[in-house]
């Protein structure tokens, strides 16, 4: 059923740390990898090898130009779905293939219900479901639900892949439904920020946003180099005569 | 927001369908219409075939169109569902006035209840069309106050036009009819340039800002996270229209309102046979220039996901 659960017992979700964030891609090709034998599987890629390259992912890094009075600094920015408390993908679908999870808050597709009318993508802000036009379905991040309950898994492996991936740690996976759990305790801390607050999608993942800059740093790491004295002698006259 | 034609074809189709049904249905229920085998059959013929054919044309974006019946479920929270379920229901009193009015001749009693139920039944799956746009909140020029009425007014529009050309082209033309359908391309014709400059002015609070959580200054794309189009730029981030808008919105003013109010003047002045003429010339431009109405409509729209790619 489309509608949604009134209080999900948990709110699962990732905190993306851009402060720490590299853009290596890393959590991208994890993601792809995981999740094209995954739960939503195949991830179709069309014309992997030709020049019109297409294909579903669920994560993608962009890099953007952040320029306040402070200066200007270069942020990786991973987008993937947010997995909202009032996500409208779930609302529109017409046929009861998106479905929000009331025992963890995760949103899903039913890919043997789904008819491919793309409304959840159209009614996503932040462009979250893609669709495999291969399959005719629409797909979109699971949270790896295949991995995080999964009992063939060690413990510390129960995490989405795209966090057990990232190489600084810039992403986190947690409850943050329980203000007592670490990733709650990350957002407070840090002051994460839901994006696009302002439309109502009540996002459960948090972005933390990079650090202040501070004035710790060198200002200018070397001094300039000067221009050559004029010299007197040989090599002065040797200066002169090829300056002219 | 890109055109799928056979969005823009059923959203116009069924517009002038459900219009010229909702018309058909209070008209001939209160008498006003005369009970003609000819003028039903045809009238009527025409109504649910341009629907049936945007119902059917709409199946052709879907991936997985077999599984369409799917979407008759989940009317309790989709506007989708809702016009699915609605469209279908509306063709129960349609079919019974169809069969009322063609096979046995008659408009009165219980066949003008099913015209009245068939016009409500109209009514609504219009509505519930215009929701699924106005419903959406990543696209500031659908989710405003201006596109649940515009659906009205232009199935209203398109309905009214069909009408008097059907009216005008079996010789029973209504003065009422024409003035009705004169004022309503009059209608909406201010309703889409108030839409538009509704639209021009928008301003929308969603930025790069805060779709990027990065509080204050500029964000400014430095690199996408792909090298070529992908799905969500295919769908979402069309932007042929914005190119081409000041040409395409003169195209529409023109095909849609100004030569349909002139064709329709002219036929107060001219004798049957000759009105037809007009009306139906009318009919058909207007149809042709509410598609590039829609087409427009879909490609004006901006998504938010665009502001993630500097779009």
């Amino acid at each position: 059923m489309t509608c949604l659960p009134k209080h999900p017992d948990k709110k699962l979700g990732l905190v993306i740390d851009l402060d720490t964030c590299v853009g290596c891609q890393a959590c991208v090709t994890a993601c792809k990898e995981w999740n094209t034998g995954g739960h939503m599987a195949p991830l179709t890629d069309i014309d992997p090898y030709g020049g019109h390259v297409d294909g579903v992912w669920f994560n993608r890094v962009h890099s953007y130009e952040h320029t306040t009075e402070m200066g200007g600094r270069t942020v990786n920015f991973p987008r993937s779905c947010l997995h909202c408390e009032t996500p409208a993908c779930v609302t529109v679908c017409p046929t009861g293939a998106s479905y929000k999870r009331t025992s963890d808050g995760i949103v899903l597709i039913d890919e043997d219900k789904c008819i491919g009318c793309k409304l959840c993508s159209w009614a996503c802000p932040y462009g979250a479901r893609e669709f495999d036009t291969d399959v005719g379905v629409m797909k979109k991040c699971t949270l790896c639900v295949d991995r995080i309950y999964n009992d063939n898994l060690a413990e510390e492996d129960r995490v989405p892949a795209c966090v057990a991936a990232c190489p600084t740690s810039a992403r986190h996976f947690g409850d943050l439904g329980d203000p007592q759990s670490a990733v709650s305790q990350l957002v407070a801390e840090r002051g994460g920020v839901d994006l696009m607050p302002e439309l109502g999608y009540q996002p459960t993942n948090k972005y933390l946003p990079p650090r202040t800059h501070t004035q710790r740093g060198a200002s200018v790491p070397a001094k300039a180099l000067e221009p050559v004295r004029a010299e007197g002698g040989f090599l002065g006259w040797v200066d002169r005569m090829l300056s002219n | 927001m890109h055109p799928a034609f056979s969005v823009v074809f059923f959203t116009t189709a069924t517009g002038a369908g459900y219009g010229l049904l909702a018309l058909l249905g209070v008209l001939a229920g209160l008498q006003i219409v005369p009970a003609d085998f000819w003028l039903g059959f045809v009238g009527l013929g025409l109504a649910l075939g341009l629907i049936a054919a945007g119902l059917l044309s709409s199946t052709g974006h879907l991936g997985r169109p077999e599984r369409a019946w799917r979407a008759f479920s989940q009317w309790r929270s989709s506007w989708l569902s809702r016009e699915g379920v609605s469209s279908a229901i509306t063709f129960i009193p349609a079919g019974l006035f169809g069969l009322g009015w063609v096979l046995l001749g008659r408009t009165g009693g219980w066949v003008a209840i099913a015209g009245l139920l068939a016009a409500i039944g109209a009514i609504v799956t219009v509505c519930t069309t215009g929701m699924i746009y106005a419903s959406l909140k990543p696209i500031a020029q659908w989710h405003s106050r201006y596109t649940l009425p515009a659906y009205l007014i232009f199935a209203a529009m398109t309905g009214s036009v069909l009408l008097n050309a059907l009216l005008q082209g079996f010789g029973v033309g209504s003065v009422a009819v024409l003035v009705l359908s004169l004022l309503a391309t009059l209608a909406g014709w201010g309703w889409k340039l108030a839409t538009w400059r509704h639209n021009d002015r928008l301003e929308i609070p969603t930025t790069a800002n805060t779709a990027t959580g990065l509080a204050g200054g500029t964000v400014r794309s430095l690199e996408w996270p792909h090298t070529e189009e992908n799905y969500l730029l295919k769908e979402m981030g069309f932007r042929i229209a914005r190119k081409h808008g000041a040409k395409l919105r003169m195209l529409t003013q023109g095909l849609a309102f100004a030569l349909p109010v002139l064709l329709l003047a002219a036929t107060f002045a001219l004798p049957w046979p000759f009105g037809a003429i007009p009306s139906v010339l009318a009919a058909i431009v207007q149809f042709a220039g509410m598609l590039v109405e829609r087409w427009l409509f879909f490609a004006e729209a901006k998504h938010t996901v665009t502001l993630y790619y500097g779009r």
